[in-house]
This record gives C-alpha cells, sequence and structure tokens, in this order.
C-alpha cells in the first residue's frame, strides 16, 4: 500500500517534543553535564570525565547507602507482598462488606508521604505518642531518635501501614477476576486450600504481584520524605537512603558534581530494575496461547 | 457408576417460593439409568444449569431429593460426590504439564504413585494428547484444554457421572464435531452417565440416548431423538427441536375431525371434544406440495434455499404453515397441500393430547 507521505506532520509533535524537552530531557542532560565537570564557584567549571562515578561507586558512603536502600527494599516487600495476598485472600468476594474493606484499605494511599511520617514521628513520641508512651508504660525503652533498630523498625512499619493496602487492591482485583468455574473444579478434583491458592490462585495473579512489586520496589528504592520528616536519616547515618544521601550532597555540601554522578548511577539502577521486570511481563504475555480463547 | 434418582426435585433461589413462577426448577420427578448418555436441552433460562448444579452438589434443592445409586446425595458437597464436570470454559491448571493436571485429581486422593503414572499415560493414550503431555497445559488450544479437563474426570476409574456444561462453547466449529465424537467413543468404552448440558439441539440430539426437553423450569419431555422429532410433548418441544420446527395451527379439533378455519381435516385417531387452546400440530417434513387435485388448496407466499432441501412458506385461509420441499423440487402452478394424518398432534394449553385408535 502507498503512503502518503508528508514531513509537516513532524510540526505535530513538536509540543510534545519541546514539553518532554522541558521536563525532563533538558534536566537530565544538565545533570549528566555536572557529573563530568568540577567547579570552584564563579561559574567556571572544568572537566574531569568518568572521575565523579568511579569515586561514587568506590565511595564507602554510597556504597553503605545503597545497602541501605536494598535493605529496605527486601524488607518491605518481604513484609507488604504476603501480607497483601493474605489480607486480599480475607477480604469478602462479595456483599455489602466489599465496598466497606476497599474504601478502608484506599484510606491510607491516599495520605500524604510527609503526613505519614508526621502522625508517626508524632505516634512514636515518648512524651505524647500513643504508641511511644504505651511501649514505654510497658518497660520497652523504644526511641527513634536514638537507637538505630527502632528507627528502621519505625520505617518499616510506617511503609507497610501505607503501602500494603496497594498489593491488597492488587491481589483483590487478580482474585476477583478468577472465574467461579475454577474453584468448583478444584472441590471436584480434591483439591486442598492450599493446593487451590498454589495452583489457581497464585497462578492467576501472577501478572498483578508482580506490577505489585514493580511498583513498591521502585517506589522504595527512592524513598525520601518519610525518613526525613521522622529522624531526618539519623541516628547517625542509619536511616540514610540514597534520596537523602543525594540531597545532602547536593544542597547541603554544594557538591554538585558527585551528587550527580550519583543521581545518574541511581537512576540506572532503577532503570535496570524496571527493565528486568519488564522482560519479565512480556516474557509472561508470550506464554498464552497463539489461537482460541485464553481461560 | 450409578443410576441417578431425581426424587421429587425442585428449586427457587428465592427464600420463601410462593407461587410456581417462583421456582427456577419446578418439580421433576425421574430415574435416569446407570451408563446413559442424557442430554439437557433447552433456551438459555430453562433451568438447565440450575438441575446440573443440583447433581453436581453446587446447589441444594428447596426440595426433593437426589440419589446416586441408593445413596442420598442432597446434602453432600460436590467433592463428596465423586462426579466430574467439563464446564462451558476450559478449566486447567496453568502451571502444570499436560500430564500434572491429568494426575491432580489422583495425587489428591493419594492413590500410589505408580498407579497414578499408569493411569495417566493411559488417559494421555485415549485422548491423543502423546506429543504434549509434557508441555505446559497453558499453552495449548482451547479443545486440547477441554480434552485435559474431560480426562481429569476419566482418570478416576470410579466417578459416579460426567457432567458437561456447554462444553463446546469456546470450540472451533471444525473441532466440535470431533470432539464430540471422540466423547461418544469414550461413553461407549467408559459406560460412565454423562449428563450433558447444552441449548444446541445438534450436540443434543448426536450425543445422546436420551434428550432432556427444558422450558421454563419445567421438564416437558424426555425421549429419544426420534420420540422427540415424531412425538413433541409440548409445542415447546416440536418448534425447538428440528430445523424449521413443527408448524402450530390453533384448531377445532373435535372426534376424529380437526377445522382450521373453513378448512377440515381428517384425524387417524379419535379425540374427546376438547375445549381451551387446542392447537395442531404438524412437522413441516410431512406436508407434501402437489399440483393434484386432491390437498387443500394454498398459496405459497416465499420459497428459501437452505441447501439440501427448500422451505415453501404456505398460506392456508390467513394460516401460515412451513412445508419442505425435496432436493430439486419447485411449486407446481396450483400447490395443494396434503398432510400426513398419521403425523398430526393434537395439542391442549400446549400439552400433547393422546388420542384413542
Amino acid at each position: 500500500m502507498d503512503r502518503t507521505l508528508n514531513n509537516k506532520a513532524w510540526f505535530l509533535v513538536l509540543p510534545v517534543f519541546a514539553l518532554v524537552a522541558i521536563s525532563a530531557i533538558i534536566p537530565l542532560m544538565t545533570v549528566v553535564n555536572y557529573s563530568v565537570q568540577d567547579t570552584f564557584g564563579n561559574n567556571q567549571f572544568f572537566w574531569v570525565g568518568a572521575e565523579w562515578f568511579v569515586d561514587i561507586l568506590h565511595s564507602e558512603r554510597f556504597l553503605n547507602a545503597l545497602g541501605r536502600n536494598l535493605a529496605f527494599s527486601f524488607t518491605i516487600l518481604a513484609i507488604e507482598i504476603p501480607l497483601g495476598i493474605f489480607i486480599a485472600l480475607s477480604m469478602p468476594k462479595k456483599g455489602l462488606w466489599v465496598p466497606v474493606c476497599l474504601i478502608l484499605m484506599a484510606l491510607p494511599l491516599l495520605i500524604p508521604w510527609n503526613v505519614v511520617g508526621t502522625i508517626w514521628q508524632v505516634f512514636g513520641r515518648a512524651d505524647i505518642g500513643l504508641l511511644g508512651h504505651s511501649l514505654h508504660a510497658l518497660g520497652i525503652d523504644y526511641n527513634y531518635a536514638t537507637n538505630a533498630v527502632d528507627a528502621w523498625i519505625t520505617i518499616i512499619v510506617m511503609d507497610v501501614w501505607h503501602w500494603t493496602s496497594l498489593v491488597v487492591l492488587l491481589s483483590y482485583a487478580g482474585l476477583v477476576s478468577i472465574p467461579e468455574a475454577y474453584y468448583q473444579a478444584a472441590r471436584i478434583d480434591g483439591a486442598s486450600k492450599w493446593k487451590v491458592f498454589r495452583y489457581i490462585q497464585l497462578p492467576k495473579m501472577n501478572r498483578v504481584l508482580l506490577i505489585a512489586v514493580l511498583l513498591r520496589f521502585m517506589d522504595s528504592f527512592m524513598i525520601y520524605t518519610e525518613p526525613f520528616v521522622l529522624t531526618g536519616g539519623g541516628p547517625g547515618n542509619s536511616t540514610t537512603f540514597l534520596s537523602i544521601d543525594l540531597v545532602k550532597m547536593a544542597i547541603g555540601q554544594f557538591d554538585l558534581g558527585p551528587a550527580a554522578a550519583m543521581s545518574l548511577v541511581y537512576f540506572l539502577i532503577i532503570l535496570l530494575v524496571s527493565w528486568v521486570f519488564f522482560t519479565v511481563m512480556t516474557s509472561l504475555d508470550a506464554d498464552a496461547p497463539e489461537k482460541g480463547v485464553q481461560d | 457408576m450409578a443410576k441417578i434418582t431425581l426424587d421429587k426435585l425442585a428449586h427457587s433461589y428465592l427464600p420463601r417460593p410462593k407461587s410456581d413462577a417462583d421456582f427456577a426448577l419446578k418439580e421433576i420427578d425421574h430415574v435416569w439409568d446407570d451408563g446413559g448418555a442424557y442430554a439437557l436441552l433447552g433456551p438459555s433460562g430453562c433451568g438447565k444449569t440450575t438441575l446440573l448444579n443440583i447433581i453436581s452438589g453446587l446447589l441444594v434443592p428447596s426440595k426433593g431429593n437426589i440419589l446416586f445409586g441408593e445413596q442420598d446425595v442432597t446434602h453432600l458437597q460436590p467433592e463428596q460426590r465423586n462426579i466430574a464436570q467439563v464446564f462451558q470454559f476450559p478449566v486447567i491448571y496453568d502451571t502444570m504439564t499436560v500430564a500434572e493436571n491429568l494426575a491432580f485429581p489422583l495425587v489428591n486422593r493419594r492413590v500410589p504413585k505408580d498407579e497414578i503414572s499408569r493411569r495417566v499415560s493411559e488417559m494421555i493414550e485415549i485422548l491423543d494428547l502423546g506429543d504434549k503431555a509434557h508441555k505446559k497445559a497453558k499453552g495449548l488450544t482451547a479443545d486440547d484444554k477441554q480434552k485435559i479437563s474431560l480426562g481429569r474426570g476419566l482418570v478416576r476409574h470410579d466417578v459416579n457421572a460426567i457432567l458437561f456444561d456447554e462444553p463446546l462453547t469456546v470450540i472451533d466449529p471444525h473441532m466440535k464435531w470431533q470432539l464430540r465424537t471422540k466423547l461418544k467413543e469414550l461413553h461407549r468404552q467408559f459406560e460412565h452417565t454423562m449428563i450433558y448440558v447444552t441449548h444446541d439441539q445438534t450436540e443434543a440430539l448426536t450425543f445422546a440416548d436420551k434428550v432432556v426437553v427444558m422450558y421454563e423450569g419445567e421438564v416437558v419431555q424426555i425421549g429419544t431423538p426420534e420420540e422427540l422429532f415424531d412425538e413433541p410433548a409440548h409445542t415447546f418441544v416440536g418448534y425447538f427441536i428440528g430445523s424449521p420446527g413443527m408448524n402450530v395451527i390453533p384448531a377445532d379439533v373435535n372426534g376424529r375431525v380437526a377445522q382450521i378455519g373453513n378448512t377440515k381435516i381428517n384425524l387417524q385417531k379419535a379425540y374427546p371434544s376438547l375445549s381451551g387452546n387446542v392447537e395442531l400440530g404438524i412437522r413441516p417434513e410431512f406436508i407434501k406440495l402437489t399440483g393434484d387435485d386432491a390437498g387443500l388448496p394454498v398459496q405459497v407466499t416465499s420459497v428459501e434455499d437452505i441447501g439440501r432441501f427448500k422451505i415453501a412458506r404456505a398460506n392456508i385461509n390467513g394460516v401460515t404453515l412451513d412445508t419442505v420441499l425435496p432436493e430439486g423440487g419447485s411449486v407446481p402452478a396450483h400447490p395443494k397441500a396434503i398432510i400426513d394424518p398419521e403425523k398430526i398432534n393434537i395439542y391442549k394449553d400446549s400439552h400433547l393430547v393422546k388420542g384413542e385408535a
């Protein structure tokens, strides 16, 4: 078929291109620009090549923060995914309680990050916070401002409280889309509850669960507001995650070059993980039968 | 394997049904033979799926009992009834291979390992799935998936009955025929009691020894395909079975004479004088159009060629009759209709009235 070629059509793409350029490409290129230069002030820059990247990748400070990020992301995934599935399985599938449960589940998701941080900051205080005060009354020495373990526990509990709902809602959507016939067939085949979960529910949920893991990983890997509000990265450096460190370096110390290099490495890690997930998801799609009605 | 007794079964989805109309399944009282192939046939919403769910144990009937053999299973769960079911959409376990799918019901019932592998390989052979045995079931075509669902029932040698809930809905037309043939073959081989729900008369008539025709929650006739064709017990059966359906014409019947408008037709049997809604039923196959003097004068309004034969729509005193023209036949210049009196059925309030010879 002959196609009409009209290069004027490119003009129609121009506004979008301009928008993307201003919002994403130009800032990113600025960062790239900073990452390969150094300055002693006075707006005078000179070329340093890959030096900042080598520095960053060998700096203990960066590697520690990266380690904390990974530990945090894996911990909350290990809690939120099973917990979310469990809650979704326990939720009613029909009746009046469905909307009630769904609304209750959606509530934490509506609260802004810094508010969540503030809520827990107050909640955990030993003098006026309900949680902190109660724990003290029980004789437990809990103080997120001085004890690194307490700070970690608080941030993890906070994230679980804030975001498990997302996993619940996604899993629930996966669960209710399973046709009733699967459960009937499983009963007739004599399958136990566990086998129904293992061979029907879990396989049917795998797509939504992948999305849940991806979203929760990306989001938790970029965590900033909650630890910043709660402890500002302390006590010591114990809750200084990459994002907090980045801000300290770029705005606190004004080390633009290393900070730019660090943010690019940070960005590439997230890009890599997203790419892995995308590949896995598309390969799952490729498994689907090529003809006939699927399921 | 067992005979199935439906003992005064009825079901309503309402907690306190008041009138007859509240019942999705009106009272049914029947014994189905061990090893029989039954088809439940009827339009959507006629109660056939309700009946099937009562048999499989997904529904407990509001009234009556259901027995497998001598055992009352009315209140037993599906897993306790020892039945198998094939659903409208193929149900397979995605993450398992074909062989694992077939082994699943046996593994759950703790059958010994060597027994499982023997039965599974036997079943794979029967279902012609040999080349796919160790493939993931997820990637198969719909008809192969349906075979697996069926196989999961057949591997359990002792199932009381195998139920089919419109199993060919998602199968490509050319595969439907093959799968149906396979089903018949398996039925002959294993002699399980099979119950097959469908709204497709071809499927029902080719599959079943006995067809149970349902209409508005009521079983209107149980019979062989021939009986359904020759003596429909209800005008609905007449319409529903056959293509085109039976002609049903309002008539006055008295003794051996039926009167349609001004036209009198002699009957083979004697009927008491009937009042109420009396109708005469005659299949289009048994009305012949001739150019001779004998017969009723008709006007042919349209002729439809449907391949093997033609349907001529004829008009007698304002009443429309479908008639079948044989292959190559044409409408005579002055058509007369000859109705085969032996094939006439008389209905009162939609139900068949038996005449006396």
